[in-house]
């Protein structure tokens, strides 16, 4: 069963950062078949990026857990994909080497951080691939190309290898071309691993089952209301309405912690973040600095040249939000709000099986039309509650509009992950 | 004005390796001292990216024992954080340790104060940390200077023990750091002997004055040089009139004094919180299955009740691990019979030997030490050959030639009393009172002191066998015949 598959894709969108010519595979449920892995993923002997010129020719010595897992399983890992650098954006254009460019039409992003998984699938040239999702990095990318993509339950998939940028936010998840796809890949890689500390022994054996007869699904005030084009607000409430025909049943909801949930988000991901990119000092990593210098100086010749705007950015919000006299204002009550966002949710969850609305407020952005930060951390407003509060939520394709696709996102009580997948499948069968 | 005779005020936040056999959060080994650069090491406590840290139980729990022996309270609920900044030897640039909620609050140690009663020195807390790595400077100062990054230490899992500043004198801050590793060589989680295995920072302040921070202090002796530096220090500038400035020194351990750091390293700024790649600890109920071993007091105790031990040789002997095990089995044979005199030739004699040469404990057999009591203890040989014995037997075995037992030493070197054989002691007394007439005519004037240089004179000429107090006799004897 064991052999080797021949990789050597056209890739007119810039997907990937690196493939594998000849890519190796075992025997087992993904025997044999390409997988494409984000770029922030560690590959033993391949080289890993996260898209960042710092980490220009880092090849990781060890696999990260997942890796692992797809090659116990017979995958062959055939490349790794572009990514904005250390998952910081929401379009792909922030990559070190170059933006990915949307299949469906390259005049637009493919969305992001997993924007070149996102593409990679899109564009026909794999079935699947894993992304991560700090703050919507799967679904934005699978919402914007037309493609399926889930965000697991905070554990449900170790971390161990993922270069991290948010590690109370972020997970690795399936992405894929069908809601199938996406399960089996996440049969795969859940469950407990000793070296994540943060992963529970939740593995996932489960087949999609279409039958959502009396499931009630929440629909929330805030992801119809302002900001989300009215456009993609009716092609979702259209995939809704289907779900309605197939015997689910809708209650208006609330989110009234959304208010505050953005800025929780970006609080809490620029703090970790500007603590967890401080290894990258050109000491082991990066262009080796002027070492005339001394060691403060030398460290910011490096990081100022080898870091992107965005990481740079990110890195002085959050150095500067944990600062003495800053961090009971900033960090402390973002905590808080995530609270008030996990409490709203497990109120909610108390009267419905899932909530349902768009995956992001528009359709995929044009190259260069997001040119400031805010209004680019604006469009991550619809997926950040679930990475707040931990729960699951998938994205799949329900429609288009401009001609592009549109995102239907379903989120789940906590370690519900089955029953997100058995929402999106019933949805994707029905209008298959 | 400040007064510069003013009380003395020390506290003391002492760093220990815990000797696990594997990292604070991965499988690598500890026992890193003996192998290359950089061989000790995995992806996480290289910090590579993507790494996580999971958890070493054991460090936990040896902590744990720590703050049991130490009266501690530990916390329902305690976290690690993350301490960012920047160096080198920092694999993550930032150092997993805990900050606002700590493993364990409250406890104390009782230590000899300067005053000769028993002291409380409170604490504050002990938390778990990781140890850095280290950086290994090359070259020197015409051929390029540079630095090497060993990461076999990073990761060690450390205990920090931050006491209240209780302690008054160098020598109390001294005697706790003492006392503190007795206890933990008592609890089995700490080896002092291994290089690097504590380091202290310590608080210190002349009433009525502003305190200073002294850094880098590696050994037992050097915490009391480092403080009575700065005791010196600080008095000098208030008697001149000068404020003591708020601020951090290192310990230069070559040079014996303090020097104040750069102002650059004074405005550091954690941006502490906690890491979220570790959960909450919940450890308290673990305390249940924490038996505590003897510990130094009790031990000290015993020795008094059951050796008749006196409090100072109590103390000593109970003062490290080692020490206190090779008493016992030195008088294992016959506890009453051997102790009083073992006692006091380890405490005192032995000690005193191993200090001078710098020599380790483990290099003497208790065997050998228990043959030489008994050589004493049977008055075969006197005290002066005694030491004379326990001399070559240090010799031989710190320079790693053939170990003879004292029996064989007393033989080879002829060192058995001359009870009974009055003879040569006889020849001996008359030749040094030929030799030094000078002692004679200071007898016959009735200075006692020609006694006792005369004594010296004969032990001196049959090296120290003949017994003194026959000795005595004899010498009196014959200075009284040489009166008339």
């Amino acid at each position: 069963m064991s052999g080797e598959i021949s990789f050597s894709p056209n890739d007119k969108y810039n997907a990937f950062l690196t493939t594998c010519k000849k890519a190796p595979h075992g025997s087992g449920k993904l025997a044999g078949v390409a997988v494409a892995i984000k770029d922030n993923i560690s590959t033993k002997d391949i080289e890993t990026t996260c898209a960042s010129k710092i980490l220009k020719g880092y090849v990781p010595p060890y696999n990260a857990h997942v890796i692992d897992l797809l090659k116990a399983e017979g995958a062959a890992i055939v490349g790794k994909t572009n990514m904005d650098e250390f998952g910081m954006g929401t379009t792909t254009e922030n990559s070190g080497f170059g933006p990915t460019l949307n299949p469906c039409d390259t005049t637009r992003v493919p969305g992001g951080s997993s924007g070149g998984s996102a593409a990679a699938i899109a564009g026909g040239m794999v079935t699947m691939a894993l992304g991560s999702d700090t703050g919507g990095s799967i679904r934005c990318p699978a919402a914007f190309c037309g493609i399926v993509g889930l965000k697991p339950s905070y554990g449900r998939v170790s971390r161990y290898g993922l270069i991290a940028y948010s590690n109370s936010l972020e997970q690795i998840g399936p992405m894929g071309k069908t809601v199938a796809d996406v399960s089996k890949l996440m049969g795969v890689i859940a469950g407990y691993d000793r070296h994540d500390s943060t992963s529970r022994d939740k593995p996932y054996n489960h087949t999609p089952n279409a039958e959502i007869k009396g499931l009630k699904i929440g629909i929330p005030q805030e992801f119809f209301g302002e900001g989300v084009n009215p456009q993609v607000a009716d092609v979702v409430r259209k995939a809704i309405g289907r779900l309605e025909e197939l015997g689910a049943t809708t209650v208006p909801c609330s989110i009234p912690s959304m208010e505050y949930a953005l800025a929780a988000y970006y609080v809490t991901c620029t703090c970790e973040a500007s603590s967890n990119l401080a290894r990258f000092d050109g000491v082991r990593y990066g262009p080796a600095p002027d070492w005339r210098k001394s060691w403060h100086d030398a460290y910011q010749e490096v990081r100022s040249e080898a870091f992107g705007t965005e990481v740079r950015r990110r890195i002085m919000l959050g150095t500067f939000a944990l600062s003495s006299g800053y961090y009971g204002r900033y960090y402390s009550k973002a905590q808080v709000a995530r609270e008030n966002v996990r409490a709203d949710f497990n109120r909610i969850f108390a009267d419905v099986d899932v909530i349902a609305g768009p995956t992001m407020p528009t359709v995929a952005f044009k190259l260069k039309e997001k040119s400031d930060p805010l209004s680019m951390y604006l469009a991550d407003i619809l997926t950040v509650p679930a990475n707040l509060a931990g729960i699951p939520s998938i994205s799949v394709p329900c429609g288009t509009s401009e001609g592009m696709p549109v995102g239907l996102q379903i989120m789940g009580r906590m370690f519900e992950d089955e029953r997100v997948v058995d929402v999106a499948y019933a949805y994707e069968q029905e209008v298959n | 004005m400040a007064d510069p005779d003013g009380q003395v005020i020390v506290g003391l936040e002492v760093h220990c390796q815990l000797d696990t056999k594997s990292k604070l959060f991965c499988g690598c080994s500890t026992d890193y001292r003996s192998d290359g650069p950089n061989t000790h090491v995995c992806p996480i406590c290289l910090g590579l990216p993507g790494a996580m840290p999971a958890l070493n139980k054991r460090a936990i729990e040896y902590a744990m024992k720590v703050a049991k022996a130490l009266n501690c309270e530990i916390l329902n609920e305690s976290e690690f954080s993350r301490k960012n900044y920047f160096y080198p030897d920092l694999d993550k640039a930032y150092q997993i340790t805990q900050y606002d909620k700590p493993l364990a609050e409250g406890g104390y140690l009782e230590i000899e104060s300067d005053e000769g009663g028993e002291k409380k020195i409170r604490l504050t807390r002990i938390h778990v940390e990781e140890d850095p790595g280290r950086l290994v400077h090359m070259g020197n100062v015409e051929r390029g200077k540079y630095s090497l990054v060993d990461y076999n230490r990073a990761g060690i899992p450390l205990i920090e023990i931050v006491s209240e500043p209780d302690m008054r004198s160098p020598k109390e801050a001294r005697r706790f750091l003492n006392k503190l590793r007795a206890t933990l060589e008592y609890l089995s989680v700490f080896d002092s002997e291994k290089e690097g295995s504590l380091r202290v920072d310590a608080n210190i302040s002349i009433k009525g004055s502003e305190r200073v921070e002294v850094k880098n202090i590696t050994s037992y002796k050097g915490v009391e040089k480092a403080l009575t530096f700065e005791v010196t220090r600080q008095r000098n500038l208030i008697r001149r009139g000068q404020k003591i400035e708020r601020e951090t020194r290192h310990y230069l351990e070559a040079r014996g004094v303090t020097q104040a750091g750069r102002s650059k390293e004074q405005e550091h700024d954690y941006r502490y919180f906690p890491e979220p790649d570790l959960r909450p600890l919940r450890v308290k109920s673990w305390l249940d299955g924490i038996v505590l071993p003897e510990l130094p007091d009790a031990r000290r105790e015993r020795f008094m009740k059951e050796y008749g031990c006196s409090l100072n040789h109590a103390r000593t002997l109970t003062g490290e691990l080692k020490l206190a095990n090779f008493f016992e089995k030195v008088v294992a044979s016959d506890k009453a019979g051997l102790s009083p005199l073992a006692s006091t030739w380890i405490a005192d004699t032995l000690i005193g030997e191993l200090n001078y040469r710098d020599m380790s404990l483990e290099k003497v057999e208790p065997a050998a030490m228990t043959s030489l009591v008994l050589l004493l203890k049977a008055g075969t040989i006197t005290d002066k050959s005694g030491v004379e014995v326990l001399r070559v037997m240090l010799d031989q075995r710190q320079k790693g030639e053939a170990a003879e037992t004292p029996d064989a030493i007393v033989k080879r070197l002829n060192l058995a009393k001359t009870v009974g054989d009055t003879g040569a002691i006889t020849k001996a007394i008359d030749d040094a009172i030929n030799e030094n007439p000078k002692a004679l005519e200071d007898y016959r004037n009735g200075e006692a002191k020609a006694i006792n240089f005369l004594v010296g004179q004969v032990m001196k000429k049959t090296r120290g066998k003949a017994d003194p107090g026959e000795l005595n006799r004899l010498l009196i004897e014959a200075l009284k015949k040489r009166e008339a």
